[in-house]
């Protein structure tokens, strides 16, 4: 079985290479593949219906999980796959025909089509429910792409994309329900369930198991198009004829209804499985063929028709007694054959004459009466015409069900239901062939090409078949009768299984079920003859519910729902989902601490006893914060936010954290320079554009946020009960990591995972930084000073010569003009305006004693405040300082490895002080203490994080580096390209040559009207609003 | 254990302006208010080690209370040095924005508007299509019924001059037509590329 599939899916993955060298007659080759396949089945014969009853193959696929690759083959999986087999080969055999030279994309049509018979045939073979329900969805997904194979015509789209929804919502519904069985069962092995199913329907879990079959039975429904779930179907006619002929008729939509034979022998007797499959199997056929009658187009009569089917096949498969067993396999049989016929002559009959119109199809029959023969022997068998299939099969359907009809009112009404819709059969099969064939008076003879033997073999051959099958049933019995003794009843006097379930027989006697055999005809002739009648009593019946239309209605519902809700939380404006996250953020909390109201922990205090001073600078704090709010210029507000880090600070200092004081000091200082850098060539004034109704909003939410972490602070602190984690880390710093800073011990060896994190993020976001200003690059790369010409860096250009400004220039040039160059390496390359001989004197004084100063923070910061942060932080303040006074090419001399350079080094160095530990032996960032003694130094202890802390050095002189070159000197530039471009072009320096005019575009759009732009957009806001 | 409430109210003042502040549309405020938020956390992890003035670095005549606490320091550490990464990248944003589109605000969301624009009338799903009753019509059928492509007229174009409902707007059926072609987003284009 597995090789089966296997070789299904090998073709159908070459299927388009076939195609491209035989062009349609490939079609045989694909055709060949299922034709092999179901000479294989033929010859399985003798093994699956004798011994054990079944061939299995199981494969495991993942253990851990009990999935299992399991095949069983038994009589009612091997009945399915002659049809699925059987049928697939003879629908390829005719695509080759039906299909033209010139179309297009036949090899993945192809593929997709042989792909779906290697599925369908797993499908029924699976022994395992989860691997069934993979076959299954797959079948949908095929499905959906033949469906939808006239890719560019709307109907085939909408009509594929309806299938797929109905069927996947199914297919979910069934997934829930096999898991739930699965799991009551204790494994996934279909035959193992179905074994132990009296068991698991009686047992503890009966009302889990009743469940789970309702939710299979709704993927059944869906997939087998039962009411009302129905309307996908006749949709999917959008789809090729040959797939029509075989997903819609013979093997797809038998997929529920072979769900539900495979369950019925454990399940039928669950307590919502008989109003189920009998109520809505009934309703569907009675819909289906009373909506048959009313189609004029002839492939949708048969779609109708097979809604019909599915419906009766339905009820008769999930009776759940040996004879109605026997008769629901029969009729499954019958309906492939004589529905497949039939479709494939619809095919023939589209393709010769341009239309399935009833009303436009006159004389087909006299243009080719072979092919109107074959089409009356399908529908003759539709009709339940003696010596056919679907004779015999429905003479031991209406057997079963005149037995069952003894059972009760219930069984009464069934029956009466099923002559019902059999009378309907019989009268649209008869309106069928008047439709397709009939010579109609007033109406012009079709124009009608001969159909070549070739396209009608297929058809020819499923009508020759049906009639063997007529006259001679009694092969099928012996094929279903395994099956059908599933039902047997074991009680002592019901008789052997094939004495309970009957036989296959063209003959039965003078029974009940002949008789209403011969009322179905008579009753249908009635309805054929008085077919206008008919008509027009259907005209007079109001369409009461269409079930498509209320899909469309749903899912536009759905639509608009959805765009509505998008619409209302989706407002594309950053401030309202802040707004949003914000309130929720404070108004969560503050509820519950309201409700719960705890007292508050006793132990407040306003001011630290030890520290009198923080509540100064805390003051002082609170007044840069709200100076920083109202501040309307760019740098004014800067600095306030600069006045709460520095108080922050100092803070800091007060508390007794002297790392922090001085990492904060530092940072805050270098933060400075960076705005500073950035911002020169942003405007100064910082205008509020968020209006007035918002400021309100706005106020609210800082106080009540702000007010709602004071107390959540409060009672957090206060709900403190464990033994804090770090009392150990003096000891652990001390010992374990050999220094008395616990602080930078904290940091370098005990959560030194975590620093080595945040050093990444460090990286990351320094490449950020140079990615946005430099777009093409890092752009390590810069010249050396040596190749610049003297004064050019940041010459002034443009100044009006009669001005005053032009005055100071040319007087700062005669002073600042200096032929030695002896205190910084490239001053030179800077315009004259632009130096200080001062800053270059002070510069060149501290420069060396800053990096010396950051070397020792480094090492000593192991025992001392200090450590790779402060030091690499302080080295980094005297590369600003570098370029600053000197420029940027100042900068190029002092760092002569490249920012990202030092990234990688300093990464690579941390990670080595992480990893060769483990190559010794040891773990992950272990750290080792040494002692060596060495000439001058004396006594020396080193411990090995601090490589560790050397990385992290490096890694933070590059991000300042990064942050110094990109905000610094790569804008510098930009500013001096500006200087040199013509007049009012606004920079665009640094950007890719191809994004520029779509740039440029935006640029103008808002440089135009800023305010007009952004007033429609508030606007359209609130008008939604 | 023991709460300070100076660190805790300039905290809360903190936390209040930055909120504040990352409400407003300029980025350049955002990132300030960003800023004055981290201050605030810092502050607050800062809180949590208790009564100033302990002894920091390792004295072996101390005992294990009588340190400041070293893991929330640590912390705070960590979360200065990526601040500092984080308003870096910021600043490169912000300059970036500027030369971009010479502005230093927060624009609406484009694509969100559009998205609640959204028409309830989609082609795909709505457009009215006669029924087809062939896959091979005549019309398309040339002297030996097999020349012509099969799929290629759009039967399901409307007359011209006729006009569609779609949602709150009539379009006309040509536009419905065209509106059915791969990728048509249903919305007449704006200036922009926005909304109409």
């Amino acid at each position: 079985m597995i090789t089966v599939l296997a070789v299904h899916f090998a073709v159908a993955a070459v299927a388009p290479f076939l195609f491209r060298v035989w062009g349609r007659s490939a079609f045989y080759a694909l055709a060949a593949v299922p034709a092999a396949s179901f000479l294989w089945l033929l010859l399985q014969h003798g093994a699956v219906y004798s011994g054990s009853g079944a061939v299995a193959e199981v494969i495991p696929w993942i253990p851990g999980l009990k999935l299992e690759l399991a095949f069983r083959m038994d009589a009612l999986a091997w009945v399915m796959s002659l049809l699925v087999l059987g049928i697939g080969a003879l629908v390829l055999v005719y695509c080759a025909r039906y299909f033209k030279k010139k179309d297009e994309n036949l090899g993945g049509f192809g593929a997709q089509l042989l792909a779906f018979a290697g599925v369908m045939f797993g499908l029924v073979v699976a022994d395992d429910l989860l691997l069934l329900f993979i076959f299954w969805e797959l079948t949908t997904i095929l499905s959906y792409l033949l469906i939808g194979f006239a890719r560019t015509r709307l109907a085939a789209r909408r009509s594929a994309l309806q299938a797929l929804m109905v069927t996947t919502a199914g297919g979910l519904a069934m997934l829930v329900g096999l898991v739930m069985l699965g799991f009551s069962a204790g494994t996934y092995r279909i035959s193992a369930i179905l074994a132990q199913a009296p068991t698991l329907v009686s047992g503890p879990s009966a009302d889990m198991v009743a469940a789970a079959v309702v939710l299979i039975l709704v993927g059944a429904m869906s997939k087998s198009a039962l009411v009302p779930l129905h309307f996908w179907l006749p949709g999917a006619m959008a789809a090729p004829t040959p797939v029509s002929a075989y997903l819609h008729a013979a093997a797809m939509v038998k997929a529920g209804i072979y769900l539900v034979a495979r369950l019925a022998p454990g399940f039928s007797e669950t307590a919502y499985w008989q109003p189920i499959v009998l109520g809505l199997g009934l309703a569907t056929m009675l819909v289906g063929g009373y909506r048959a009658l009313r189609q004029t187009d002839i492939k949708l009569i048969l779609a109708y028709g097979t809604v019909s089917q599915l419906g009766f096949l339905t009820m008769v498969v999930g009776l759940g007694t040996p004879d109605a067993a026997l008769a629901g396999l029969a009729m499954l049989l019958a309906h492939g054959l004589f529905k497949a016929t039939l479709f494939l002559v619809v095919g023939i009959i589209d393709h010769q004459s341009g239309t399935r119109d009833v009303r436009k199809l006159s004389g087909v029959f006299r243009s080719s009466r072979a092919l109107g023969i074959v089409a009356a022997i399908g529908a003759a068998s539709m009709a339940g015409v003696p010596l056919l299939a679907g004779f015999v099969a429905k003479e031991s359907v209406l057997e079963a069900f005149v037995h069952h009809a003894q059972g009760g009112p219930w069984g009464a009404a069934a029956l009466a239901g099923i002559v019902l819709g059999s009378i309907l059969t019989f009268a649209y099969s008869a309106r069928f062939m008047w439709g397709a064939f009939a010579a109609k008076p007033g109406v012009e003879p079709t124009q009608f090409k001969a159909v070549r033997p070739s396209f009608l073999a297929a058809p020819a051959l499923l009508s020759l078949l049906s009639i063997v099958y007529g006259l001679w049933p009694a092969p099928v019995d012996s094929w279903i009768q395994p099956y059908a003794a599933l039902f047997a009843s074991t009680a002592p006097d019901a008789g052997t299984p094939a004495e309970q379930a009957g036989h296959l027989a063209l003959w039965h006697g003078f029974t009940p079920a002949l008789g209403l055999t011969a009322l179905t005809f008579a009753l249908g002739l009635v309805m054929y003859f008085g077919r206008t009648a008919v008509a027009r009593a259907q005209d007079l019946v109001p369409g009461w519910v269409d079930a498509d239309r209320a899909y469309q209605l749903t899912i536009g519902a759905l639509d608009d729902t959805a765009v509505w809700i998008t619409g209302r939380t989706q407002r594309g404006s950053l401030y309202f989902y802040l707004a949003v996250i914000l309130s929720m953020a404070f108004a969560l909390p503050l509820t519950v601490m309201l409700l719960a109201g705890k007292p508050l922990p006793g132990d407040l205090y306003f001011i630290d006893p030890y520290s009198p001073l923080q509540a100064v600078v805390g003051a002082g704090i609170v007044i840069g914060a709200l100076a920083a709010v109202k501040a309307n210029k760019r740098f004014l507000a800067v600095l306030m936010v600069s006045v709460t880090g520095y108080g922050i600070a100092l803070m800091f200092a007060l508390q007794g954290a002297p790392d922090l004081a001085l990492t904060q000091m530092l940072v805050e200082t270098i933060i400075l320079v960076a705005f500073v850098l950035a911002m020169r060539s942003l405007p100064a004034e910082l205008r509020d554009r968020t209006g007035g109704k918002y400021r309100v909003v706005r106020v609210v939410i800082g106080l009540a946020f702000g007010v709602t972490m004071v107390f959540a602070a409060i009672y957090a602190m206060g709900a403190r009960v464990a033994v804090p984690v770090s009392l150990e880390f003096p000891r652990l710093a001390y010992e374990g990591g050999g220094g008395l800073n616990i602080v930078n011990v904290t940091l370098v060896d005990i959560r030194a995972w975590d620093t080595f994190g945040e050093i990444s993020v460090l990286a990351l976001a320094a490449t950020g930084v140079a990615s946005l200003i430099f777009v093409r690059g890092r752009g390590d790369r810069i010249q050396v000073s040596a190749t610049v010409a003297e004064g050019s860096v940041g010459r002034q250009v443009g100044v009006d010569p009669g001005s005053r400004e032009a005055a100071a220039l040319a007087i700062s040039r005669k002073f600042a003009a200096s032929a030695r160059d002896a205190w910084i390496v490239a001053g030179r390359t800077l315009a004259p305006e632009r130096r200080s001989i001062i800053f270059e004197v002070v510069t060149r004084l501290i420069f060396h004693s800053l990096i010396i100063f950051s070397l020792y923070l480094l090492l000593a910061g192991h025992n001392l405040p200090g450590g790779g942060f402060a030091g690499g932080l302080t080295a980094g303040l005297a590369l600003a300082i570098r370029y600053l006074a000197g420029g940027r090419f100042e900068l190029r001399e002092a760092t002569p490895v490249g920012a990202g350079t030092l990234l990688g080094i300093g990464l690579a160095t941390a990670a080595a002080s992480g990893v060769v530990p483990l190559l010794l032996g040891g773990q992950v960032f272990q750290s080792a203490i040494i002692e060596l003694w060495l000439p001058v130094f004396g006594d020396i202890k080193f411990v090995t994080s601090t490589i560790f802390d050397i990385g992290v050095y490096t890694v933070v002189i590059g991000l300042v580096l990064d942050v110094l070159r990109s905000l610094g000197a790569e804008i510098d530039e930009h500013f001096e390209e500006d200087a040199a471009s013509p007049e009012g072009e606004p920079s665009a320096a640094g950007l890719p040559a191809g994004a520029e005019p779509a740039v440029q575009g935006s640029v103008r759009q808002s440089a135009d009207g800023p305010e007009t732009v952004g007033a429609t957009v508030e606007t359209t806001a609130k008008g939604q609003g | 254990m023991s709460v300070n409430l100076t660190l805790l109210i300039v905290m809360g003042a903190l936390y209040a302006c930055g909120i504040y502040l990352i409400l407003e549309r300029s980025l350049t405020r955002v990132l300030l208010g960003l800023m004055l938020l981290a201050n605030a956390t810092n502050l607050l992890i800062l809180a949590t080690g208790g009564y100033a003035g302990l002894a920091p670095l390792y004295d072996k005549d101390t005992a294990a209370q009588d340190y400041a606490d070293p893991l929330p320091q640590a912390l705070i550490l960590t979360s200065i040095v990526i601040s500092f990464a984080v308003t870096a990248f910021m600043l490169g944003i912000i300059y970036r924005t500027w030369v971009l589109a010479r502005q230093d605000e927060i624009e609406y969301d484009l694509e969100d508007l559009r998205v609640a624009e959204t028409p309830s009338f989609d082609a795909e799903d709505d457009a009215e299509i006669p029924a087809e009753t062939s896959e091979f019509p005549l019309t398309m059928l040339g002297g030996d019924g097999s020349s012509l492509s099969d799929h290629a007229v759009p039967r399901d174009a409307p007359e011209a001059g006729a006009s569609i409902k779609a949602g709150a707007r009539k379009i006309p059926a040509a536009d419905a037509a065209a509106e059915e072609q791969p990728g048509s987003r249903n919305v007449t284009p704006g200036p922009e590329g926005g909304v109409k």
